[in-house]
C-alpha cells in the first residue's frame, strides 16, 4: 500500500495571519518586597516561537514562570495585573493552576528526568491524567518520542532507565514528557544551556518542528540562539531597583537588523551583557 | 522536516482523544490529594497524642501518691508505706557510674575514628560495627553481662558494678556516635592553624578539638545515660533484684533500679498499685529523664548561641 | 624608620645592636636543635594513639564477645537437647515439668507480635514523615520532629504499663471478649515507640530527593497529592524501606512493655484467626528470656542455659535484619541525575 507523504509546509511568518494566544497585560511581580518585574505588557502569538533575552538577572525566567504560574509555589509572591490565555485571565480566582499547567508545559534548563524508565517518563502525564488504557499509553509515548525526534534512538529499549540517557537525550525526553500531555504552549527556560553544541543544534532544530503544533516561548541566554530560531524577540532589562522591564518587542529579523531603542542596540552589538 | 503518513496523522488525532477521553480527573485527584493529606495529618499527630493522653492519665493516678514519703521510703506491701528511695539511689549510681566509663572509652573510640584513622577498611569496619551493636536488643547485652561479667569473671551477679559495666557496653555505641559527630563539627581550618604552628596531634585535640567539641559529646552522653536509667532487661539478666529494701552502700552491693520496681508493682493488681504507687514511680522517672533532657537540650542552646556571637 | 645619612642616637644602637645579637643567639640554638626528632617527644603522642586505638578496639572486642559467650553457652544447652528438638518442637516449657524446649512458639509470637506493631507503626510513620517532608512548613517541623524524639525516649516499662493498665481497659470496649494480656496493646504502645524511627529516616530520605523533580512533577499539570506519591516516594524508596527494615528490627528485640502486657503464654499463633491471633497472651523470644531470667533456675541447669540458645537465635535474627538494611541503604542509593 503506497503511503502518502503529506509534506507539511514551514509557512513563513508573513504568509499565515498571527493569532494570540497570550496577553500580557500590565504584568508587576514581586519576591516578597522586591519587585521583580515591572509593567510587562506583550503579546505571544500561536505557532510562533518567541524569544526572550536580556543580561542575567533581568527576570526573563521569573516572568515565564508567571506564564503557567510555577511561581505560585513560592510562597511569598505577589502577582498584579494579567496575562490572558485564550482570552481567560489564568490569575481570576476560578482558574485552577493544575489544569493551566496542563496547557502551558514546561521544560527546564537542566534536564530533569524522572528516575523512572524511559516509557514511564513520557507516560507520566497522561497516566496522571487517568488514562488507563495500555495501548493507548504506548501509542502516545511512540509519537511523543517520535516528536520529540528521540524515537529512533530509544526504540526497542524503553524500559531501560532515563538516566542512562546522555543530557543531550534526557533534554529530548523532557520535552516528550511535556509534549505527551498535549499542551498548547511551551515554555522553555534555556533548555540548551547545560548541553553539548551538537546537543544544542539538535534542541534547536526540533524547536522548529514543534512550533507547525505548540507555541514555544524560549528564554535564552545566548542572542545568535534567539537570531537563529525564533520568529519574535523580546528584549528584557534591569533598572536601578532590580526590577526587570520589558525594552522592546517585535519580529526577530526587525530586533536585531533594525533595533529601535538604543539599549536594545547596545545589548545586541555586545556592548555590555 | 517531519514527514508524516497518513496513518500517522490520525493517531495524532487519536492522542488528543484520549486525552480528553480519560476525562477531567482533577476534581477527582484534589479531592484525593485533601482526604491523603488529612491522613498523613492524623498519622503525625496519632503518637503526640496518644502519649500525651497517656501522660495525662499517669499522672492523674500519681496525684495523691506522689509525696516526700514516697520518695524516702522503701517498698513495701502495703500501698501507703511503699516508697521508691532505694531504687532512685540505685538508679542514680548506677547512670552515674555508666558515665564513668563510657565517657572516656566512648570519647576515646571517636577520636581515633575522627582523628587517628585512615578511610580504609578497618575504620569502615569498626563503624559498621558500631552501628550494628547500636541495633542488637538490650536483652542480649544482659546475656552478654550475664555470660561474661558474672560467670566468666566470677564478678557475684546483681550488684552495682556488673550492672554499670552492661549497660556501659550498651550505652557504648550511643556515645561514639554522637561524639564523633561533634568532633566532626569542628572545622578542619582550626585543625591545620594548630598543627601549623607546630603541635603535634595530641596536643591539637587537647587543646582545639576536644574543648570545641565537648558541649556536643555533653549532649549526646545525657541522651545516652537518660537512656540507660530507662533499660530494665539487661538489669534483669544480670541479676538485680527487682525489689529491694536497702539502697546500694558501694560497687558491691546489691541494687535494684527504678525501671526493675516498675516492672515488679506492674504485676501487682491491687487497685492502689495500679493506680497509686506504680503511677507514682513512673512520674519519679519521667521526671528524672525530664531533667537529664532539659540539661542536655540546654547545654546544647547555650553553646550554640555563644558559638554564634 | 632609619633614614640613611641620618645619625642613630647613640642609646638606640646600643639597643638595637643588643635586640640583633639576642637574635642571632636564638638562631643559633635552633640551628643547633634542628630539625631532628627528639626521643622523648613522640613517645606520649604514641601513647595517646594507642589508647585511642584501645578504645576503638574495644568495640570489636565486645562484639567478639557478644557472639562468643551465645556460642559458647548455646552449644553447652544443645549438648543437653536436640537442635531438632530446639527447632521443630511446638511446646516451649523451660521450667514446669515435663520439660521441652521447642522454640517455635516462641517464635511465632515474636512474629506475631512484629507483624502487629508493623502494621500499625510502618504506614503511620511514613505518613507522617510524607507530611514532614512535603507538606509542614519549618515551623511547624521544628516544634513536631522534637515532639516525636520524646515518643522514642520513653522507657519500654513503662510503655508495658501503660499498655496493660491503660491500653486494655480501652480496648475491652471495642473488643469485648479481649483478655488482659494480649498482643494488641502492646503492639500499640510499641508502634508508638518505633513511630519516630520510621518517620525520622523515611523523611530525610524523602528531602533528599532533589527539588527539581517536583518541579518537573507541577510543571506537566500534576496535582501535589500525585507528585508525593508517585515521584517523591518512589524516588526515596531505599531510604523507606531502609526505615521500615530497623522499626521491624527494633519490635523484634523489644522485651519490657510485651513481657508485661503480653503475658507469658507460649503458644503457636494460627495465622487465619487474627481475633485469636493479636487480642490472646503470647510470648515472645525476649519474654520468654525474661521468665527464665526471673525464675530461680541454678547456673548449671539446662533451663538457665536455654537463655543463651535463644538468645542466639534473638541476635542471629537482628543482625541479619541490621546488615540487609545497612545494605539497601548503601546499594540501593539513589541516583538522581
Amino acid at each position: 500500500m503506497a503511503e502518502e507523504l503529506l509534506l507539511t509546509q514551514a509557512e513563513t511568518v508573513e504568509e499565515q495571519p498571527n493569532s494570540t494566544i497570550l496577553e500580557i497585560r500590565n504584568l508587576n511581580f514581586s519576591y516578597g518586597d522586591n519587585l521583580a518585574l515591572k509593567n510587562i505588557n506583550m503579546d505571544i502569538y500561536r505557532n510562533r516561537i518567541t524569544a526572550l533575552i536580556g543580561p542575567s538577572g533581568c527576570g526573563k525566567s521569573t516572568f515565564l514562570r508567571c506564564l503557567n504560574r510555577m511561581n505560585d509555589l513560592i510562597p511569598g509572591t505577589r502577582v498584579e495585573g494579567e496575562v490572558f490565555l485564550n482570552g481567560k485571565n489564568i490569575y481570576d480566582k476560578d482558574i485552577d493552576p493544575v489544569r493551566l499547567r496542563r496547557s502551558v508545559g514546561m521544560v527546564f534548563q537542566q534536564p530533569n528526568p524522572f528516575p523512572k524508565s524511559i516509557y514511564e517518563n513520557v507516560a507520566y502525564g497522561p497516566k496522571m491524567f487517568g488514562v488507563r488504557n495500555r495501548l493507548a499509553l504506548r501509542e502516545i509515548a511512540e509519537k511523543s518520542l517520535q516528536q520529540a525526534a528521540l524515537w529512533e534512538e530509544v526504540d526497542g529499549r524503553l524500559q531501560t532507565g532515563a538516566l542512562s540517557l546522555s543530557g543531550g537525550q534526557q533534554q529530548r525526553l523532557c520535552i516528550a514528557r511535556t509534549i505527551a500531555v498535549e499542551p498548547e504552549i511551551i515554555l522553555m527556560d534555556e533548555p540548551a544551556s547545560a548541553l553539548d553544541p551538537i546537543a544544542t543544534m539538535k534542541i534547536e532544530e526540533l524547536m522548529r518542528h514543534l512550533a507547525e503544533t505548540y507555541t514555544i516561548v524560549i528564554v535564552t541566554h545566548n542572542m545568535q540562539q534567539a537570531s537563529r530560531v525564533s520568529d519574535y524577540t523580546a528584549f528584557f532589562m534591569v533598572d536601578e531597583n532590580r526590577s526587570g522591564y520589558m525594552v522592546e518587542y517585535g519580529k526577530t529579523q526587525d530586533i536585531f537588523i533594525q533595533p529601535q531603542n538604543k539599549q536594545t542596540e547596545d545589548y545586541i552589538s555586545g556592548r555590555f551583557g | 522536516m517531519i514527514g508524516y503518513t497518513r496513518r500517522q496523522a490520525r493517531t495524532d488525532i487519536t492522542r488528543k482523544a484520549v486525552l480528553e477521553a480519560a476525562g477531567d480527573n482533577i476534581l477527582k485527584e484534589t479531592v484525593k490529594g485533601h482526604l491523603f493529606t488529612g491522613f498523613c495529618v492524623v498519622a503525625t499527630l496519632f503518637g503526640i497524642v496518644s502519649l500525651a493522653a497517656l501522660l495525662v492519665y499517669v499522672f492523674w493516678d500519681a496525684v495523691g501518691w506522689l509525696d516526700w514519703q514516697f520518695v524516702t521510703s522503701t517498698p513495701s506491701r502495703f500501698a501507703e508505706k511503699a516508697g521508691v528511695y532505694p531504687m532512685i539511689v540505685g538508679s542514680i549510681f548506677v547512670v552515674a557510674l555508666v558515665a564513668a566509663f563510657s565517657l572516656p572509652l566512648g570519647v576515646g573510640a571517636a577520636v581515633w575514628l575522627e582523628e587517628y584513622s585512615r578511610d580504609n577498611w578497618l575504620k569502615r569496619g569498626i563503624e559498621m560495627n558500631i552501628a550494628n551493636l547500636a541495633g542488637v536488643p538490650s536483652i542480649v547485652y544482659g546475656l552478654l553481662g550475664l555470660g561474661f561479667f558474672v560467670s566468666t569473671l566470677g564478678i557475684p551477679h546483681g550488684i552495682v558494678l556488673v550492672g554499670a559495666f552492661t549497660l556501659t557496653l550498651r550505652v557504648l555505641p550511643i556515645v561514639i556516635v554522637s561524639s564523633q559527630e561533634a568532633i566532626r563539627a569542628v572545622p578542619t581550618s582550626h585543625r591545620h592553624a594548630s598543627l601549623g604552628l607546630g603541635t603535634t596531634r595530641w596536643q591539637m585535640i587537647r587543646t582545639v578539638v576536644l574543648p570545641q567539641s565537648i558541649p556536643g559529646i555533653m549532649t549526646g552522653t545525657i541522651l545516652a545515660l537518660a537512656n540507660a536509667m530507662g533499660e530494665t532487661a539487661p538489669l534483669i539478666m544480670i541479676g538485680a533484684a527487682t525489689s529491694i529494701f536497702t539502697a546500694p552502700k558501694g560497687i558491691f552491693s546489691s541494687f535494684s533500679a527504678l525501671p526493675l520496681q516498675i516492672y515488679a508493682w506492674s504485676d501487682f493488681p491491687k487497685q492502689e498499685f495500679q493506680h497509686g504507687v506504680t503511677p507514682a514511680a513512673i512520674i519519679v522517672l519521667l521526671i528524672i529523664l525530664l531533667s537529664m533532657n532539659g540539661i542536655a537540650i540546654y547545654i546544647r542552646h547555650r553553646f550554640r548561641t555563644k558559638k554564634t556571637k | 624608620m632609619l633614614e640613611k645619612g641620618r645619625a642613630i642616637p647613640p642609646f638606640l644602637f646600643i639597643r638595637n645592636s643588643f635586640v640583633i645579637s639576642c637574635c642571632r643567639k636564638m638562631k643559633v640554638n635552633q640551628q643547633n636543635d634542628s630539625l631532628a626528632k627528639r626521643p622523648g617527644r613522640y613517645l606520649g603522642e604514641n601513647t595517646m594513639k594507642g589508647i585511642f586505638t584501645a578504645c576503638a578496639l574495644l568495640s570489636i572486642i565486645t562484639t567478639a564477645g557478644i557472639i562468643l559467650v551465645l556460642i559458647f553457652d548455646a552449644a553447652e544447652f544443645f549438648r543437653n537437647v536436640s537442635i531438632f528438638q530446639f527447632l521443630t518442637h511446638t511446646r516451649w516449657s523451660p521450667t514446669i515439668k515435663p520439660t521441652e524446649f521447642g522454640v517455635l512458639p516462641l517464635i511465632s509470637g515474636t512474629l506475631t507480635f512484629t507483624f502487629c506493631t508493623a502494621l500499625i507503626a510502618l504506614p503511620v510513620g511514613l505518613l507522617a514523615a510524607i507530611y514532614l517532608s512535603e507538606y509542614a512548613g519549618d515551623r511547624v517541623r521544628s516544634i513536631i520532629k522534637p515532639a516525636l524524639e520524646v515518643l522514642a525516649g520513653i522507657p519500654t516499662v513503662v510503655y508495658g504499663y501503660f499498655a496493660l493498665v491503660y491500653i486494655t481497659p480501652l480496648l475491652r470496649r471495642i473488643f469485648p471478649g479481649i483478655s488482659t494480656f494480649n498482643v494488641l496493646s502492646a503492639s500499640i504502645v510499641v508502634a508508638i515507640m518505633i513511630i519516630p524511627t520510621v518517620a525520622s529516616i523515611s523523611e530525610d530520605a524523602m528531602r533528599a530527593v532533589p527539588n527539581s523533580l517536583r518541579l518537573a512533577g507541577y510543571g506537566l499539570g500534576v496535582t501535589k497529592f500525585q507528585v508525593s506519591t508517585t515521584i517523591v516516594l518512589p524516588a526515596a524508596l531505599s531510604g523507606i524501606v531502609s526505615s521500615f527494615i530497623l522499626g521491624i528490627s527494633r519490635a523484634i528485640g523489644e522485651t519490657m512493655a510485651v513481657t508485661i502486657a503480653g503475658g507469658n503464654l507460649s503458644r503457636i499463633v494460627n495465622p487465619l484467626k487474627p481475633a485469636e491471633a493479636f487480642l490472646e497472651p503470647i510470648q515472645t523470644m525476649t519474654a520468654a528470656m525474661v521468665e527464665i531470667g526471673t525464675s530461680d533456675v541454678t547456673g548449671d541447669s539446662v533451663a538457665y542455659k536455654s537463655l543463651f540458645a535463644i538468645g542466639l537465635t534473638l541476635f542471629l535474627l537482628t543482625l541479619v535484619l541490621n546488615i540487609i538494611s545497612q545494605f539497601i541503604k548503601s546499594r540501593y542509593r539513589e541516583k538522581y541525575e
